[in-house]
């Protein structure tokens, strides 16, 4: 941005300064990527080859059977049919729970930005604060209500539970976006007698595409990667793949076997991480929403 | 639901002309009606409940009687708690500095007209796309003591290379940090380089012009200008240190002993499987406490900001 050293002939200072500058910037990357090389290599190892092999040296052959073995054998403390049925068990949580928070957060964007009415100012910034409370505060109560409402331990329950908490999210995301829309348009159209709904619908969600794909994104991430609701309130057949895959890695019958192990970690991983290959503008836009005030 | 909400909203009053009142105009009320009532419950009743029992002496199921302050006493006379407190502190605090260090720097090389800046910047953000279980589980094996980083240094030519962190209760505090620094330090990255692109280019050419280096221009009035953005990601690091939960449970497991424990995990232990509710509320009271001290001043000063402007 303030660089001018492309307009002018690069003097030979300027030339080791930038050599430096993409050695630093390569050294970093590096360090980032480390962790997923490795993760991959092991997964392609026998367990012998583990244990003689160093964490970077390359498999002999490639060896796919502990990638089976995480799908569909693999031992996560109660029973042993690799992470498949978790990995899926996380779908039926993340698909309705990112589908109802989202719905709600557009209409409550919609009510805090367009349809002000007494109070609704201050019950936007009482929202706000529960997009920060630690977890914590509320565990022991929502496991209560949930026993009470007779969907503990259920799927159910944690699309509840996950729906609960992410409203707060997904109500600032299309509020901060819904406030850029003039006012006058909603009043021209309700003159025209057009209704709540019909002016949510013709006028507002066909603009709101980059937020809802924003929100989404979002959302899919949050539930997908979470731990802490999954461990207390899934029971045994319910568990999201995060849990499964720790029960898995801190299961050990026998001699430790890392390559399954990593390779449970990348199947866990990859829905995210395949969202934010092909979506990654909108991921990134999601991180910052929250933080640059826009 | 919705019966409920249009109940308790009959007893407002109505700003509007009556003759014109329509289901239209309650409509707002109706479809917020769910979300208002769900997070007066869900969230303030439920974070009454719990500072409720933490004045009781509930161990496996609530009970309801009081005790006081007892409850306080006994976290802070626990050793537990204490070591997963200095645990918070000195997470926290490495987490913060180096995260915010390594995103700042980053983002001002990034922002030297670097070729295939898209490309590292993906590399340097896709750690935020994954769980915390599974960056705990590839670098527990990074950093195992037997077959990890020690191995391949010692293969490397390092024969005295040591690195056994791990299993050293003074030092696996700092494999926490190490793991959270991957996670987290490219999304400090992505903040600031957000706010490096938003920043007024007359103000940097003037400063140019006036003769001041490349350096002297980010430290006087780049670096100056993002102080927002500074803030904001001091808060969102903070309040993920105070939150950490699941990268010790898939990273250490609170071991050896209890030596890696964070307030997080302290109090999912005692609420669920130590029979002992009432410490465990507690404690999350003292977490709340602890957002609480960093949210609402900035809160406020956001707040305040905005009637400014």
């Amino acid at each position: 941005m303030s660089n001018n050293t492309v307009g002018r002939k690069s003097s030979g200072l300027d030339k080791v300064f930038r050599i430096a500058l993409y050695t630093v910037l390569i050294v970093v990357a590096s360090f980032y990527l480390m962790p997923f090389v490795v993760m991959l290599i092991t997964s392609l190892k026998d367990v012998e080859e583990i244990r003689t092999g160093t964490l970077l040296s390359l498999p002999a052959s490639l060896h796919f059977d502990s990638w089976a073995k995480a799908w569909s054998s693999a031992c996560t403390g109660s029973s042993c049919g690799g992470i498949s049925p978790y990995f899926l068990n996380s779908f039926q949580i993340v698909i309705p729970a990112v589908m109802i928070s989202t719905l709600l957060g557009a209409i409550n964007g919609y009510v805090i930005s367009l349809w002000k009415f007494r109070g609704s100012d201050l019950f936007f910034a009482a929202l706000l604060v529960g997009c920060f409370i630690p977890f914590q505060v509320i565990l022991l109560p929502m496991a209560r209500t949930l026993g009470w409402l007779g969907i503990a331990n259920t799927t159910t329950g944690l699309v509840f539970v996950h729906v609960v908490y992410g409203v707060a999210f997904t109500t600032l995301f299309f509020r901060n976006f819904y406030q850029s829309i003039p006012g006058e348009l909603v009043k021209a159209a309700r003159l025209d007698g057009a209704g709540f709904f019909t002016i949510f619908y013709r006028i507002i969600l066909p603009v709101s595409t980059p937020i809802i794909v924003v929100t989404v994104i979002w959302q899919f991430t949050q539930i997908w990667n979470d731990f802490l609701f999954g461990v207390a309130f899934s029971g045994f057949d319910t568990q999201p793949v995060t849990v499964a895959l720790n029960n898995l890695v801190n299961t050990s019958f026998g001699g430790k076997e890392y390559n399954v192990d990593m390779a449970a970690a990348i199947i866990a991983a990859l829905p995210t991480l395949a969202v934010y290959v092909f979506a990654g503008k909108y991921f990134v836009r999601g991180l910052t929403a929250g933080a640059v005030k826009g | 639901m919705n019966t409920e909400a249009a109940n308790s909203g009959s007893g407002q009053t109505q700003s509007g002309r009556p003759a014109r009142l329509s289901l239209a105009d309650w409509m707002p009320k109706i479809v917020m009606a769910p979300t208002v009532i769900v997070t007066l419950v869900c969230i303030y009743g439920y974070m009454i409940w719990t500072a409720v029992l933490s004045f009781t002496n509930s161990r496996m199921l609530p009970s309801y009687n009081f005790v006081g302050f007892d409850q306080y006493e006994r976290l802070f006379n626990n050793d537990r708690w204490i070591v997963a407190l200095t645990n918070l502190g000195i997470f926290g605090g490495m987490f913060i500095a180096i995260c915010l260090f390594l995103g700042v720097t980053l983002a001002i090389f990034l922002d030297q007209k670097i070729r295939a800046e898209g490309a590292l910047r993906t590399i340097y953000l896709y750690p935020m796309a994954i769980s915390f279980i599974v960056t705990g589980t590839a670098w527990k094996w990074l950093l195992n003591p037997t077959n990890g980083l020690e191995k391949m240094m010692i293969d490397l030519g390092f024969e005295d290379f040591r690195f056994n962190w791990l299993a050293d209760p003074d030092m696996v505090i700092y494999c926490l940090v190490i793991a959270a620094v991957w996670q987290a330090s490219g999304f400090v990255m992505a903040l600031f380089l957000a706010g490096l692109r938003g920043v007024d280019g007359d103000l940097i050419k003037a400063a140019h012009l006036d003769g001041a280096s490349t350096f002297t221009t980010y430290r006087r009035i780049i670096l100056p200008s993002l102080k927002p953005v500074f803030f904001s990601a001091l808060v969102i690091l903070s309040h993920i240190a105070i939150k950490s939960f699941d990268l010790v449970a898939a990273l250490t497991n609170g071991g050896p002993g209890y030596s890696s424990d964070l307030p997080a995990n302290f109090m999912y232990a005692h609420t669920f499987t130590r029979s002992q509710v009432g410490l465990g509320s507690a404690s999350a009271m003292v977490m709340l406490g602890c957002v609480l001290a960093i949210l609402v001043p900035y809160l406020y000063s956001e707040l305040r900001g905005e009637r400014h402007e």
